[in-house]
């Protein structure tokens, strides 16, 4: 599968998907103009991913800050692991100042169907 | 003769330039801003907002929340603003304006709709406003998994998590233009701790 690393802007994630290194990972801010072909590629390699997990991954979540266009697109995101919710873990990873991160996190650990561990740094 | 009057009207702009600085002073303004808002915009603002509430010291829940609702408002209007002029590809206009007192930020911005949009827009506003923190999660997590991304790009969030993050009452008015237009200011009061 291929790799997408995509370096943070001020107004965009960094994102990382590593099939053989076993990275799923998202972190900084998310406010793009046009959230829907910023996350194009993202959720192309998940499906991919999702047909063929590794034995289990911890998705890893580490935003300081995300628009509510953003905060939809993140749900679809984290929807697309439900078939494999055995083979993943999120890491919602929050900084101890951040409670709205915190409890950004726990609305979508009540609607997705996959297990989550919240971190906080 | 035209050299006098050039000078007149100079003096008058320097008069409205110092009241201006007055009212801004007086009234705790940070920011005033009346044009185009577009994503460019957006960032400056915020990243700027966000430099001098650094320098104050502000704490950074507070800094967060005050960011997290410009965002919103700035995007509201860069999405869903009506160009005066009827022409749906015209750039997207508003004014905007940061002020600070005691005890709360206050956010508010204010852009052309069309007047059709006003009574949508009020009984939104007026729902979000009559519910209470677990009914503004509640509402949030309803629109989240039952709205679809718009082709303007939004998610038909960005009210319900202004309310939230400020904790506040959203305060709005319309004001009149014309037949077809009116004018929409929202203001949403941040509280500091």
């Amino acid at each position: 599968m291929d790799v997408i690393n995509i370096k943070g802007t001020d107004d965009t994630p960094s994102i990382t998907l590593d099939k053989a290194a076993n990275v799923i990972e998202f972190s900084g801010r998310s406010l793009p103009e046009d959230v829907a072909t910023f996350y194009a590629p993202a959720l192309a390699w998940i499906d991919e991913f999702v047909a063929d997990p590794n034995d289990h991954t911890d998705v890893n979540f580490k935003l300081e800050y995300f628009n509510t266009a953003s905060s939809k697109i993140l749900l679809d995101i984290l929807l697309k692991f439900e078939p494999i919710a055995d083979n993943v873990t999120i890491k919602w990873h929050y900084h101890e100042d951040e409670e709205d991160i915190l409890d950004a996190g726990k609305e979508y650990e009540d609607i997705v169907e996959v297990p989550f561990e919240f971190i906080e740094y | 003769m035209i050299a006098m009057t050039k000078i007149g009207a100079n003096q008058d702009f320097l008069e409205f330039a110092y009241q201006l600085y007055h009212t801004m002073q007086a009234n705790e303004i940070n920011l005033v801003y009346e044009g185009v808002v577009t994503q460019e915009i957006t960032k400056t603002f915020t990243s700027m907002t966000e430099k001098n509430m650094e320098k104050a010291e502000e704490s950074s829940k507070v800094q967060r929340r005050v960011f997290n609702v410009m965002v919103e408002c700035l995007q509201n209007i860069s999405k869903h603003a009506d160009p005066i002029t009827g022409e749906e590809d015209e750039e997207r206009r508003g004014i905007v304006l940061v002020s600070h007192g005691e005890a709360c930020y206050n956010v508010i911005t204010g852009n052309v709709v069309k007047r059709e949009k006003m009574a949508g827009l009020k009984s939104t506003l007026e729902h979000i406003n009559s519910l209470d923190k677990e009914g503004l999660s509640a509402a949030y997590k309803q629109q989240i998994m039952e709205g679809r991304i718009s082709e303007k790009g939004g998610a038909g969030l960005g009210f319900i998590d202004i309310a939230k993050k400020s904790g506040n009452k959203i305060d709005f008015q319309f004001k009149e233009l014309n037949d077809d237009f009116v004018f929409f200011i929202i203001i949403t009061t941040i509280s500091r701790e």
